[in-house]
């Protein structure tokens, strides 16, 4: 398992919509490194405030070593790193965690949900065929309006990737939940869900593939310090009693190992 | 952060906690470092003074519900809940790989009462690689009504004694700062036999979430580590070196070889580096190497002449 901690230069920042902000890095090895659904921790300022580096997935990776993310603004780390200057020099640690057991394109259905969005660029370019026409994954993407969704769709129409889009106020695609999309799909149980996204969106995406039968793969969050299983502070629950570690024993689960609660 | 090359004309480094020869005085705190292994891509494991890993008690614990961390000016507050594997899981799935490395294990030990603190002891005394116990007394004394062992002398001094009867190995004592007075612990814990005490373990605090007047941690309350905690933490390791002679191990902030070397002055013979692992995993070498870099800049003859060399009127 290779990992790395590396200085590595912010070579685009972009606002992709209101407090979505996509960051490219210049990180050779970790991209080499990397496998959809692991993430980085991604140091925010040199100093000791904030001290803790954030957890990011890892969107995409291009074959010319670029590593992007995308993210949210939500709090003081994420806004600082935000404001990030282009051409500034940030330290990256990984690729890390376990990330998602790929299936065959034809018989895999992505549904991500607001930032959840983030992994599933890079499962979905994997999961795709290099060639023109070949199989792809179905893609069902969900936000709360147009002008968040849109502009994340277009990375995966880039890849040949026609997305099935929800918004909850109904200004985009279908008027209302990806679960609703999902469920609308009827999905065989051969297929295999990946989804990342709220926790009450992965409750009942997990509900419906019990039901139908069809295995589920979640990406979940946790606060983290550590990222690389040091701390043990990143505990989830499982439905068999006890705790797993995200960053290392995920943060890809098996839907069914983890307790929700609906 | 890239490895930092030393040139060879050597530094002596050794410094010695008892019994316990070290190569040099980098350590890494428990519960900052795993068992090791998780920082094989960053950290020349073999180049530490020592490793002291995550505590470990008598049966496997699982661990308080999350969140269980929150980040806090300059520090974290913790409230993992001492999960572990257990001591026998410990023994057969992780000494294997730590007794390879070549450097000094520490294992820290925590239980309910003084009998599971002994048992431990007992279990770990002939276990290859395992070269010293640190007692962890910031745990709930269950049979004392929970009042922490590392708060009352008398009891600190009972497990101390305690687990000097049963084994062999040099007993490093790890001591709360969460007392009125840090050198009645050191004092009682040095008559009952302690080889050596480390300092200090997290200072007990607290955030609140506004939004939603919730406490941040499920626990509620938790142990505040980091860069905030270093002046206190000093301040105790200084205050310890006045009344002990045994060996005293710095912990608590240390990111940097300034940062230890500063502990050093105040009277430490080692240091634990803890939080600053999550931060910068190479954080323990870079804190190696800036202080072989300081030895040779001051040409000190031995990294032990610092020790306790604080300048003072
Ligand atoms: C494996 C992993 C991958 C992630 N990938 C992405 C991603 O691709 N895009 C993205 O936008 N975000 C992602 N996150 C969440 C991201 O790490 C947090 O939003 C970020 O750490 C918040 O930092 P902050 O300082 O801005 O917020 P803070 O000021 O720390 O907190 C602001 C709010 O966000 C919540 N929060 C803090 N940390 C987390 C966290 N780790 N997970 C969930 N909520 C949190 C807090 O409880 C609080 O309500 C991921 C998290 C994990 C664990
Ligand atoms: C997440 C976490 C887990 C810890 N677990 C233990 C433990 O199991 N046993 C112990 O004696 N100390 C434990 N500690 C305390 C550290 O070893 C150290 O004493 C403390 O964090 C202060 O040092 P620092 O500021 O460098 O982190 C833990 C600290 C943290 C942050
Ligand atoms: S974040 Fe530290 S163990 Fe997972």
């Amino acid at each position: 398992m290779s990992q790395f901690q590396k200085n590595v230069e912010l070579v685009r920042s972009e606002v992709l919509a209101q407090d979505v902000i996509r960051l490219t890095f210049n990180a050779p090895e970790i991209a080499a490194a990397a496998m959809p659904g692991q993430f980085v921790m991604v140091q925010i300022a040199p100093g000791q405030d904030p001290l803790l580096r954030r957890p990011f997935s890892i969107h995409q990776i291009t074959k010319d070593g670029a590593l992007q993310i995308l993210f949210k603004v939500v709090g003081r780390g994420t806004r600082l790193l935000a404001q990030v200057q282009e051409g500034a020099h940030l330290s990256l640690l990984g690729p890390l965690g376990r990330g998602f057991i790929l299936a065959a394109p034809e018989k895999a259905c992505l549904v991500g949900g607001g930032m959840g969005i983030a992994p599933l660029l890079f499962l979905a370019g994997r999961l795709s065929q290099p060639v023109h026409d070949g199989p792809r994954p179905k893609v069902i993407l969900g936000a709360r309006n147009r002008a968040e969704l849109v502009p994340l769709i277009a990375a995966f129409e880039n890849i040949g990737i026609k997305v099935l889009a929800a918004t909850d106020d109904g200004s985009f695609g279908h008027h209302g939940l990806v679960t609703d999309v999902l469920q609308g799909l009827n999905l065989d149980s051969a297929f295999t869900v990946y989804s990342c996204g709220p926790r009450p969106m992965m409750a009942a995406i997990n509900h419906l593939c019990q039901q139908q039968k069809i295995s589920c793969q979640v990406s979940v969050e946790t606060v983290m310090a550590c990222g690389m299983g040091a701390c043990l502070g990143c505990a989830v629950a499982l439905k068999a009693g006890g705790y797993a570690h995200v960053c290392s024993d995920g943060p890809v689960f098996e839907a069914g190992e983890l307790l929700w609660s609906l | 952060m890239e490895p930092v090359i030393i040139t060879s004309d050597a530094v002596d480094l050794q410094v010695a906690i008892g019994s316990l020869a070290l190569q040099n005085p980098v350590m890494t705190a428990s519960g900052t470092f795993g068992y090791g292994r998780e920082f094989e891509s960053f950290v020349d494991l073999s180049r530490l003074g020592a490793i002291v890993v995550k505590g470990i008690s008598l049966e496997p614990r699982c661990g308080n519900p999350p969140p269980r961390i929150v980040e806090t000016a300059c520090g974290m507050l913790n409230a993992i809940g001492l999960e572990n594997v257990g001591v026998d899981r410990f023994i057969r799935e992780k000494m294997p790989y730590l007794s390879g490395l070549g450097v000094p294990v520490i294992v820290n030990i925590l239980g309910d009462c003084v009998e599971e603190y002994a048992r431990l002891a007992e279990r770990l005394a002939d276990i290859a690689g395992v070269s010293a116990i640190e007692i962890n007394i910031s745990c709930p004394n269950v049979k004392k009504g929970g009042v922490a062992f590392g708060t009352d002398p008398q009891m600190a001094a009972a497990v101390t004694a305690a687990v000097k009867k049963s084994c062999r190995l040099p007993i490093i004592v790890k001591l709360s700062p969460n007392v009125t007075d840090v050198t009645l612990m050191a004092k009682a814990v040095e008559e009952a036999g302690a080889d050596g005490v480390s300092l200090i373990n997290t200072l007990i605090g607290m955030a609140i979430d506004l939004a939603s007047r919730r406490p941040r941690l499920a626990n509620i309350i938790g142990g505040l580590s980091g860069p905030a905690i270093k002046p206190v933490a000093l301040r105790m390791v200084y205050q310890v070196a006045q009344v002990v002679t045994i060996p005293i191990i710095g912990i608590g902030g240390i990111a940097s070889a300034e940062d230890a070397l500063e502990f050093m002055l105040a009277g430490a013979s080692a240091v634990q580096v803890g939080t600053a692992n999550f931060v910068n995993p190479r954080a323990s070498e870079d804190v190696l190497d800036g202080i072989t870099a300081y030895a040779r800049e001051q040409q000190l003859s031995s990294i032990r002449d610092l020790i306790g060399g604080l300048r003072l009127g």
